[in-house]
């Protein structure tokens, strides 16, 4: 089985904070890492070759730096990293973003199946999956917890929901975004690791994939960001003191409006 | 295509190096100076500049020349699941009357399903001009060619300015996919809509970077302007049975109906019977309820309320309680009047998920707990003595 992997470098959140004084991000010493749903992706990549051999190719869009989170892949077991990177992808949205990942995986070749996490941690748009099924014209499945079986290039899956789960029956080649409850991610072998280290990235440009230069970047971007702001914090609470019992009628008399 | 400064216009004032989210702007003789290999050309550092000494030029590709005048009226898609209308349907429609009277502009529902006319007809109640409505039996049920197929062909016939869905696991995988086919833009996850009132263009307010920055997104060239909205955000439009409006029947070619993958079933789990990103009210549990038999006191006092049981990564990871009760970044986010943590320290991953609950009551026997900063109501104590106390005051309140 080829398997595609997509993945994206973002910045750890935990480590996003606001300067009280300027409002504004402090981002000095904000490391990066693997959106932690993309992690699942790669988890449920490697397992599938392990299960039906072939490779797993990991694709990432972003700047140079990004080269770190496909070594970071490899080292877990997948078997190649591809770093899209251009300037000309600067300020690229979902619509770019997709068509730009559609064009490198166009450029792989040959491939079964297309693993993404369900949305990124930074931007929480989970637009670019479907996107990129729909540039490559294949089938969907979003939302995926389990890959039941793969036979006949014909894929069981379940995809959760809010009140449970669908079973779906798709035919490979396929696009899956997958959850957290699908697997539990490995931790790199000292083996991986070191492969890792050696491993050779690929990079490509927009030239290389022969990417219509309207539709990427800024240009390709339908969306356009106006206002930046802070929101204003939530206004100050109050520590309620006393016996619980009192505590708990006070906050019952205050709040039964709310309720009814 | 590019960013730049106007050196001649630029005061070194140093306005746009706090706009800019990336750190991508610099201070360097009393100039600003954009470093590109950080700068992402979002363009959140050009109005925070009050002497328009930033330019970004943003050319339109000529083959997404449209004319934008051409699109007119709001639409939602009206998310039906086993024939039920969702509740964010109704909190869209809210909102889009609240923008069509900004606009001067009609509402519009978009229903797919099968025999669904007594839901049609609520949807005009809840403030819809028109329903158009698409019926049959393989609509039953959402699948992601048919309804994408025949949600392409319905905007590109009737070109509305505004499309608006809810940011579900079916709406944010049916919409993505139309965005896409129809060259439109899109904005997830939207907190606020309002229009431009010069421009006259729908303005998208949504958090980025976990909620801890906003950003107000348009889309200046391209038709329709597509947003996803949560559950909970928007209010709830009220029934008026006094309400008129048209239901139109809308066809579609054969081949719209055609599906590459299959439902084979659908399986709806006991456990998550109470929707969370539905709850007007959660009660959820952290690593301070030390156990999973614990979570009975909690059970007991969302009962009272009418409300849904949550936990926090720690407890779910414990094993505590299902993955689908998670709130927080790799879970659910959710919005509900009132959010009561129980032994929940809050750490950021699970306050991107609930700060924007209307009220949150904190119980922790920690003081310095970081979900005090965040928290209505804060108590400080054992919850083991306070959720029951809870429970029985609740009780008694909302019995009178």
């Amino acid at each position: 089985m080829n398997i595609i992997v997509c993945i994206k470098q973002v910045p750890e959140t935990t480590e996003v904070r606001i300067n009280p004084q300027t409002n504004t991000l402090i981002r000095e010493g904000v490391s990066s890492i693997i959106n932690p749903f993309d992690a699942y992706a790669i988890e449920e990549g490697v397992r599938l070759k392990e299960r039906f051999g072939g490779k797993v190719t990991v694709i990432t869009m972003g700047p140079p730096q990004a080269e770190s989170a496909l070594r970071e892949a490899i080292s877990v077991g997948c078997d190649e990293g591809i770093l899209v990177s251009d300037r000309a992808f600067a300020g690229s949205d979902t619509w770019a973003t997709s068509y730009t990942l559609a064009g490198a995986i166009r450029n792989v070749g040959k491939f079964d199946l297309i693993l993404c996490g369900k949305q990124a941690s930074d931007g929480d748009t989970a637009q670019v999956g479907p996107g990129i099924s729909v540039h490559l014209d294949i089938p969907q499945v979003t939302y995926v917890k389990k890959i039941e079986e793969i036979k006949d290039n014909l894929a069981r899956v379940e995809r959760m929901t809010e009140e449970g789960y669908d079973i779906i029956e798709a035919p490979l080649p396929a696009l899956f975004t997958v959850v957290k409850e699908i697997n539990e991610p490995r931790i790199a072998s000292l083996k991986g690791m070191m492969r890792s280290k050696q491993a050779q990235i690929i990079h490509w440009s927009a030239k290389d994939l022969g990417l219509d230069p309207d539709k990427i970047g800024l240009m390709g971007s339908p969306t356009q960001v106006v206002r930046i702001f802070t929101p204003p914090p939530r206004a100050g609470g109050q520590i309620l003191q006393g016996e619980p019992s009192e505590i708990a009628e006070k906050l019952a008399e205050t709040l039964k409006g709310e309720i009814i | 295509m590019s960013i730049q400064i106007i050196i001649e216009k630029c005061t070194g004032c140093s306005l746009c190096v706090k706009a800019c989210p990336f750190g991508a702007i610099k201070i360097a003789d009393k100039k600003a100076v954009i470093d590109l290999n950080k700068c992402n050309l979002c363009g959140a550092c050009v109005p925070a500049c009050k002497f328009k000494a930033i330019l970004l030029e943003k050319p339109v590709r000529p083959s997404a020349k449209i004319n934008v005048g051409d699109y007119k009226g709001i639409w939602v898609f009206a998310e039906q699941k086993q024939g039920k209308v969702q509740s964010v349907v109704f909190e869209l429609l809210g909102k889009a009357r609240e923008l069509a009277k900004l606009l001067g502009t009609d509402v519009s529902a978009v229903l797919l399903g099968h025999n669904m006319d007594a839901e049609a007809a609520e949807l005009i109640w809840r403030g819809a001009d028109n329903v158009y409505l698409v019926d049959d039996r393989q609509l039953f049920n959402f699948q992601d060619d048919v309804y994408t197929n025949i949600l392409v062909h319905l905007v590109q016939k009737h070109k509305p300015e505004i499309v608006l869905c809810g940011a579900t696991t079916i709406g944010r995988s049916l919409i993505s996919r139309v965005a896409v086919r129809i060259n439109a833009g899109l904005t997830a996850d939207c907190t606020g809509l309002d229009i431009d009132p010069q421009k006259k263009i729908l303005l998208q307010t949504r958090p980025a970077f976990g909620g801890n920055i906003m950003a107000t997104i348009i889309t200046p060239n391209h038709r329709p302007q597509m947003a996803t909205v949560r559950h909970k955000v928007m209010k709830e439009a009220a029934i008026d049975k006094h309400r008129k409006g048209k239901i139109i029947n809308e066809d579609f070619k054969a081949e719209d109906l055609v599906s590459r993958t299959r439902l084979v079933d659908i399986v709806e789990e006991i456990e998550s019977l109470v929707n969370l990103a539905e709850a007007d009210i959660i009660v959820s549990g952290g690593r301070g309820m030390g156990g999973p038999e614990n979570f009975k006191i909690l059970e007991k006092l969302a009962q009272v309320l009418g409300g849904a049981v949550g936990a926090s990564r720690a407890a779910v990871d414990s094993g505590w309680m299902p993955y689908s009760h998670q709130v927080g970044q790799t879970g659910k986010t959710v919005c509900p009047k009132i959010y009561i943590a129980c032994g929940i320290s809050g750490q950021i991953q699970h306050l991107v998920g609930m700060q924007s609950s209307k009220i949150i009551i904190a119980i922790n026997k920690d003081p310095d707990a970081p979900i005090f900063k965040v928290a209505t109501y804060g108590i400080v104590g054992d919850l083991f003595q306070v959720v029951p106390a809870l429970t029985q005051k609740f009780h008694e309140a909302l019995k009178k």
